[in-house]
């Protein structure tokens, strides 16, 4: 856990008391609504269907126990009692009063947390690896990184009025959990052939209306140089990229045009006339971030311990144990994946009693620590073998220990047309149908690893195109019809999914996904052959046959 | 429109020269780009305080050569959302190393100050009178800056190396 000092609170109670400002001149009429919902935006405050929707920052997904009680309260005075864990790591409330937003945001920066540049045409909230830290083979914990950038991103003098948002993520891991590929700046850490650590830079990711996947900027960028080269491209997007038209204005769309070469060029030499400057770290200043991050004591444990032989003859929790436990870099300990996908539920709420019972159990069995993923889940990091029984008995009665990580009913949605201004169409529902489809575990597991992922509207916030299987949801004649592709992934395969037919009305979705399961089942050469592979092997055709025949 | 310079309301001592009016010899101008640009040699012999108005997104290297003739640039914000004039000034000052002011102009709220100072601005003309006499309180909300920029304000990052080196020379 990163721990704020005074500097860093100061800086979030200035800016909670410049929000009070500004919402008491949108009250009183001084702002009007277009002059205020930039600056609200960039307070995370959303004007959806029905009321203020607010978004918390969860920079690089990781909270305390003592952080997530405080979600919970947030959820239970000022909004229904529950919150919406986002792609972004981030959480969202949806039923918020605004001329109560300040206090709520006084009663977060209490315990460090904020709304900053959530939203809004600014540098938004850094992503990371939510196994960051905790990840056999990593290279280094990322969150260091993501915590100078997120220092440097927050209320930036030149980069706040860009011409659209701007995504940071950043792993350290071979296996990239943080979806680097489809953001604005991917950050990739690793070891040159000389074993020095540093970045690969890549830019120009994205999805929305116009899917890319991000372009490599620069193979080897020493840590010292990452402020300001992220500077210098922040600085050539600024100046040049498209402001007159908001579905063109993504840097993925500069870079595209420019072509990477031309942009790299571009970015080279805004980077050497920039020369060392005041962004260059030092050592000293990187180890004094370092030295804020406080790890567990962690104690010399069994692999197996007694307790965990004893359990492994109850097939349930040996089921939740196989789906939601991950190896730990510390033998003795596990990560375990909470599941917000419970079945007929909708993907990433939880109550503001289950955030409580989950900062309870981080508090014993995770050493104050909660993760949150872009899938939507919930982690516990650092959890000790021998209690996983008692923690899965725990997190069962909460109903966050679905053994469905990973699998088909471990559905990302936005929040779709229930919520959201923007869509076109519902999307929480054919994620709820979806999971009663495949209620049955045993199916689950016979299926596999299948991510499917659903967007309202073609901003994409569900992440359509780089599930296995994406559902996009379109208006039609005042109607919701779906597309559906297959065969997109965001890990470090990143690829974009390829449309298997003619979208399909809201009652034949789920149809639709079952006959391309079945699909899948039939054709793959092995048990083990995963979903994407088989797509990836055999192309749309043959699924498209199959699904569309009696159509 | 009020003009805040050097944190108060001043008296704007600049007119703002319309596209097709005739440069006068007296008195301080300010001169859109484009007819800076054609009268370049005219405009620089002028014993008057001379200024111009530089859109954002015309290229700053057509107007370095003239720098150190010029008593005002003004960088303009069509909306408050365009963020490029922050860019412009930043290179304008911590680049080419104008000392002369530095304006913004355009849809400038009070919400810009504390960005508009950072970036070198340092004179405001402001939109709203409101926002023009809340500059001074506005423009000291807050304390904390995370990065560096030429207004030589120190960063959160060397606040805390300083704390450490002061906290070591004590033990």
């Amino acid at each position: 856990m990163y721990a704020y000092d005074e500097i860093d609170r100061t800086l979030i109670n200035e800016r909670v008391s410049e929000f009070r400002d500004q919402v008491k001149r949108r009250l009183s009429g001084e702002l009007t609504e277009d002059e205020f919902k930039s600056l609200r935006l960039m307070n995370g405050v959303y004007l959806q269907l029905h009321a203020y929707m607010f978004r918390v920052a969860i920079p690089y997904g990781t909270l305390s126990a003592e952080q997530l009680r405080r979600m919970a309260h947030i959820a239970r005075r000022y909004d229904r009692g529950y919150g919406h864990f986002t792609t972004r790591q981030n959480i969202q409330y949806n039923w918020i009063k605004l001329a109560e937003l300040p206090d709520a945001l006084a009663d977060l920066a209490e315990v460090g947390i904020h709304a900053m540049q959530t939203s809004g045409n600014c540098t938004r909230s850094i992503t990371a690896d939510q196994w960051a830290g905790v990840a056999p083979g990593e290279v280094e914990d990322p969150r260091i990184w993501a915590e100078l950038l997120r220092q440097y991103s927050t209320l930036h003098p030149e980069f706040s009025f860009l011409p659209r948002k701007f995504k940071f993520a950043i792993t350290a891991s071979e296996h990239d959990r943080a979806a680097i590929k489809v953001h604005d700046i991917g950050l990739r850490l690793h070891k040159n052939a000389q074993g020095e650590t540093g970045f690969e830079v890549l830019v120009g990711g994205g999805l929305g209306r116009t899917p890319f996947i991000g372009k490599t900027i620069k193979e080897f960028l020493p840590g010292r140089d990452l402020l300001s080269y992220v500077e210098a491209i922040l600085r050539v997007y600024n100046q040049y990229g498209r402001r007159d038209n908001i579905y063109k204005a993504r840097i993925k769309i500069l870079v595209h045009e420019l072509g990477i070469e031309k942009f790299a060029k571009e970015v080279e030499e805004e980077w050497s006339q920039m020369g060392d400057s005041a962004l260059t770290l030092d050592d000293a200043m990187v180890e004094d971030i370092r030295s804020r991050f406080t790890y567990p004591a962690y104690e010399k444990l069994p692999h197996m311990p007694e307790e965990l032989k004893k359990a492994a003859h109850d097939p349930q929790f040996e089921e939740w144990r196989r789906n939601s436990v991950a190896a730990h870099k510390v033998p003795g300990y596990a990560i375990v994946t909470l599941s917000l996908k419970p079945i007929g539920g909708p993907p990433g709420d939880a109550t503001a009693d289950q955030m409580d019972a989950i900062a309870d159990l981080a508090d014993k069995y995770s050493f104050g620590e909660i993760r949150v993923g872009h899938e939507q889940n919930l982690v516990l990091p650092n959890v000790a073998r021998r209690d996983l029984p008692a923690l899965w008995r725990a997190l069962d009665k909460i109903g966050v220990a679905t053994p469905n990580i990973n699998l088909v009913t471990d559905i990302i949605a936005c929040p779709g047309l229930d919520y959201c201004s923007l869509a076109n169409a519902r999307s929480i529902p054919i994620a709820q149908e979806l999971t009663r489809r495949f209620a049955n575990h045993d199916t689950a597991n016979l299926i596999g690893r299948l991510h499917v992922n659903i967007s309202g509207c073609i901003n994409a916030c569900g992440h359509h195109h780089v599930g296995h299987i994406g559902i996009l949801g379109v208006e039609k004649n005042g109607e919701e019809f779906y597309q559906i592709t297959i065969g997109g992934r965001a890990d470090e395969n990143a690829v974009v999914g390829t449309l298997i037919g003619p979208s399909v009305p809201y009652d034949d979705v789920a149809n639709i996904i079952e006959d391309i399961v079945e699909a899948y089942l039939a054709l793959r050469s092995r048990p083990d052959e995963l979903f994407v592979d088989t797509v990836k092997r055999l192309g749309v055709e043959p699924f498209k046959e199959r699904v569309y025949a009696t159509r | 429109m009020p003009l805040v310079k050097d944190g108060k309301i001043t008296n704007d001592a600049f007119v703002h020269l319309a596209e097709d009016a005739e440069i006068p010899s007296e008195g301080a101008i300010l001169v859109p780009a484009g007819r800076f640009l054609e009268n370049t040699e005219a405009l620089s012999q002028r014993t008057s305080p001379t200024g111009v108005i530089w859109p954002n997104n015309r290229d700053l290297d057509d107007l370095v050569p003239w720098l150190a003739k010029l008593a005002v640039v003004a960088l303009v914000f069509p909306t408050f959302r365009d963020g490029r004039a922050y860019s412009q000034a930043r290179l304008l000052r911590e680049r080419h190393g104008y000392r002369g002011e530095l304006r913004a102009t355009g849809q400038v709220l009070r919400d810009q100050f504390v960005f508009m100072l950072r970036a070198g601005f340092d004179a405001f003309e402001v939109k709203k009178s409101s926002d023009a006499v809340a500059f001074a309180n506005t423009a000291s909300r807050y304390t904390v800056f995370y990065q560096p920029t030429g207004d030589g304000r120190a960063t959160a990052l060397h606040q805390r190396m300083q704390q450490r080196h002061s906290e070591s020379a004590r033990s």
